[in-house]
């Protein structure tokens, strides 16, 4: 089972968030597609993902009020999910894939390289909150390994070098 | 063998509703609305097409299973969380014919009757839940979703439902609870889901693979279909081949070829011209076979004959520079990671076996570790759990206890004990220690 480290939450992110016209008229697009209310957690709670950065307390609160349930369900629905992310993540996660395949066929060279080349370990962001890294399980993609998910995108049949080139380029966005 | 499930690979543009029609897209689904959902089913269970998520269970068999008299609504899912280590094929579909999904989903749910079905697909796959929505859009433009179906009086919705990271929402029962909008925790059976299923109402819960496998059997019938592979373990089949070879990726090939077949000619062989140890035949969940056991026929019950199971296809291949009691251990972190809690026997067993392995890995194995290993998966698999994850875990790692033995011996025979007394050596389920955590 996975567990998460808790964080207390900071004034802000406790403070309740508010829905604007785009996202209710998306919200009106999800409630049809399901006969309960309740199943539209997850979208919602994507829906907030990409509006707000993160799923804080206060995004909690919010999706509990609009869907009519409690904040403790929601609370639980989002800490079963290793996607939603609960605290504000770095502007790059780099999201690596440790499984067998890409474990045996270069994963973990490429691991110690950004270790090394970032200063950070699984869990952790860079102290300019560009990049985070972390360790996931198999993303489905392990003939391409080693692959790493950057934000929603695939970066597959990685080197060093290729991962390197990559890095540069995202850091010279920043 | 001609592709059928990937014929569009490498054409171009092969996602558009253009490209897809003008290959006979859509057949499938007119003729279908002309058959009548009785006939249709009795098309599948004639071709004997098997589940291609894992289980292998007969399609047309578990369509059959919804009431007929059922007074409410009822549901198509489809499974598309691809989450079994090793597989990566469902994807592949997505990306080059994502029509053929939807035709196929859209004749299931006519077959039993279901006016409104989910794609449930993992959260990791952006792209592809794009490309599924972007299919869909077009499909319903077209008229072949929505009200009143091509005039037929059928409506259908389709919708993409995504996942947020859980690799126990691919199990049916767990999907479902997501699909409600909550913790995917397994549920207990019976009732099946054909019976009581997602919001309460009768569900069929079909792999990507088995309903793309559809419109082609109802345009070209049960018959040729049945003419691809073995008896009993028909058509084509995509085999996904990963880990140490020459040309790793996604082959469609009959059912009932040889897994020597698909490593040597079709994945290229072993690479650097190394000598194969060890491969999962069927994603990370099936018993691992040994080099000696690679002519063993890739089918759902040569599997079984072999002690192990076909699963999702999913082939992970080792070269004999692998020691196998990391691999054990890799394996134990996926599992302990991704067991949902509800059971003390995976639960704790997952977590126990992973800290046990940690510490042969770390050089303070013990004697009795091998054996301690195979009494907790014991105790984790054969129905002691709710949903086959306990079986998940430990058949893997006792299959590589009991034919590696020797491999474990070694590495304890040189162990040092442990300094001071016992400590957990990860704080948490996460990746292994190979990455230095
Ligand atoms: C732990 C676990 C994970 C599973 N993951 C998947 C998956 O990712 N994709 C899938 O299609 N089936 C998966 N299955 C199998 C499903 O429960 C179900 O049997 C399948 O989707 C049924 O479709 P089929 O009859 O077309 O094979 C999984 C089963 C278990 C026990
Ligand atoms: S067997 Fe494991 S994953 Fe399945 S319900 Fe029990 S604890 Fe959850
Ligand atoms: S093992 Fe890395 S993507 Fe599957």
């Amino acid at each position: 089972m996975s567990t998460r480290p808790i964080v207390a939450a900071s004034p802000e992110a406790l403070q309740i968030v508010t829905f604007d016209a785009t996202m209710e008229a998306r919200i009106a697009e999800l409630l049809p597609r399901y006969p309960t209310r309740r199943a539209a957690i997850l979208p919602l709670l994507w829906l907030c993902q990409e509006r707000f950065g993160w799923i804080s307390p206060g995004v909690v609160r919010a999706v509990a009020a609009r869907l009519g349930e409690s904040p403790a369900f929601v609370e639980g629905v989002v800490s079963f999910y290793t996607m939603y992310q609960t605290a504000p993540p770095a502007r790059y996660v780099l999201q690596v894939c440790t499984t067998i395949s890409c474990a045996w066929c270069g994963g973990r060279e490429l691991v110690a390289h950004l270790k090394e080349r970032l200063g950070i370990s699984f869990g952790e962001k860079t102290p300019d909150g560009v990049f985070q890294l972390v360790g996931v399980q198999c993303l489905g993609a392990c003939g391409q390994a080693p692959v790493i998910q950057i934000n929603d995108d695939y970066y597959e049949n990685l080197d060093i070098a290729k991962l390197d080139a990559i890095l540069d380029e995202l850091a010279g966005r920043s | 063998m001609e592709p059928v499930l990937l014929r569009a690979r490498g054409v171009p543009d092969s996602r558009s509703i253009a490209t897809y029609l003008a290959a006979g897209g859509y057949e499938g689904w007119k003729k279908a609305l002309g058959m009548g959902p009785d006939a249709v089913t009795k098309e599948v269970l004639d071709s004997e097409l098997r589940g291609r998520g894992g289980a292998g269970f007969p399609t047309g068999r578990k369509w059959s299973f919804v009431p007929k008299d059922h007074p409410g609504p009822r549901y198509l899912v489809c499974n598309a969380d691809e989450s079994e280590p090793g597989t990566f094929k469902d994807r592949e579909i997505i990306e080059y014919d994502p029509h053929q999904v939807v035709e196929g989903v859209a004749i299931a749910s006519f077959a039993i009757k279901a006016n409104t079905a989910y794609i449930y697909i993992r959260g990791e796959f952006v792209r592809w839940a794009r490309i599924l929505e972007d299919a869909i859009a077009e499909a319903r433009q077209r008229g072949f979703l929505g009200k009143n179906v091509m005039g037929s009086g059928f409506d259908l919705d389709v919708w993409v439902h995504r996942g947020a990271g859980a690799y126990i929402c691919g199990e049916e029962t767990a999907l479902l609870e997501s699909i409600e909008g909550k913790r995917g925790f397994p549920r207990l059976k019976p009732p099946f889901p054909a019976v009581v299923g997602v919001f309460g109402q009768p569900t069929v819960i079909n792999n990507v693979e088995t309903l793309a496998c559809v419109p082609h059997i109802i345009v070209r019938g049960a018959a040729w279909f049945a003419s691809i592979g073995r008896p009993k373990n028909t058509g084509p089949k995509l085999f996904c081949v990963s880990g140490h070879v020459n040309r790793p990726g996604v082959f469609e090939l009959p059912l009932g070829v040889t897994f020597r077949e698909i490593i040597e000619e079709h994945a290229g062989g072993v690479r650097g011209g190394r000598q194969l140890k060890a491969f999962f035949p069927g994603g990370s969940s099936a018993p691992i076979l040994t080099a000696a056991e690679v002519d063993t026929m890739a089918d759902f019950d040569a599997c079984a004959a072999a002690g192990t199971m076909l699963g999702s296809g999913g082939i992970i291949v080792f070269d004999d520079t692998v020691d196998m009691v990391d691999v054990a251990d890799n394996v134990a972190h996926f599992y302990a990671h991704e067991s949902c809690g509800q059971c003390t026997p995976c639960r704790e067993g997952s977590d126990w076996c992973m800290d046990i392995l940690d510490r042969i890995v770390a050089g303070h194995g013990r004697p009795a570790d091998p054996d301690t290993l195979l009494r907790i998966c014991r105790f984790s698999s054969a129905g002691m759990t709710i949903c086959p994850l306990g079986d998940a875990f430990a058949l893997p790692i006792s299959s590589i206890v009991n034919k590696y033995r020797s491999e474990f011996e070694r590495r304890i025979a040189s162990a040092t004990p442990l300094p001071q007394k016992k400590q957990p050596v990860l704080p948490w389920a996460g990746p292994c220690p190979g990455f230095g955590i």
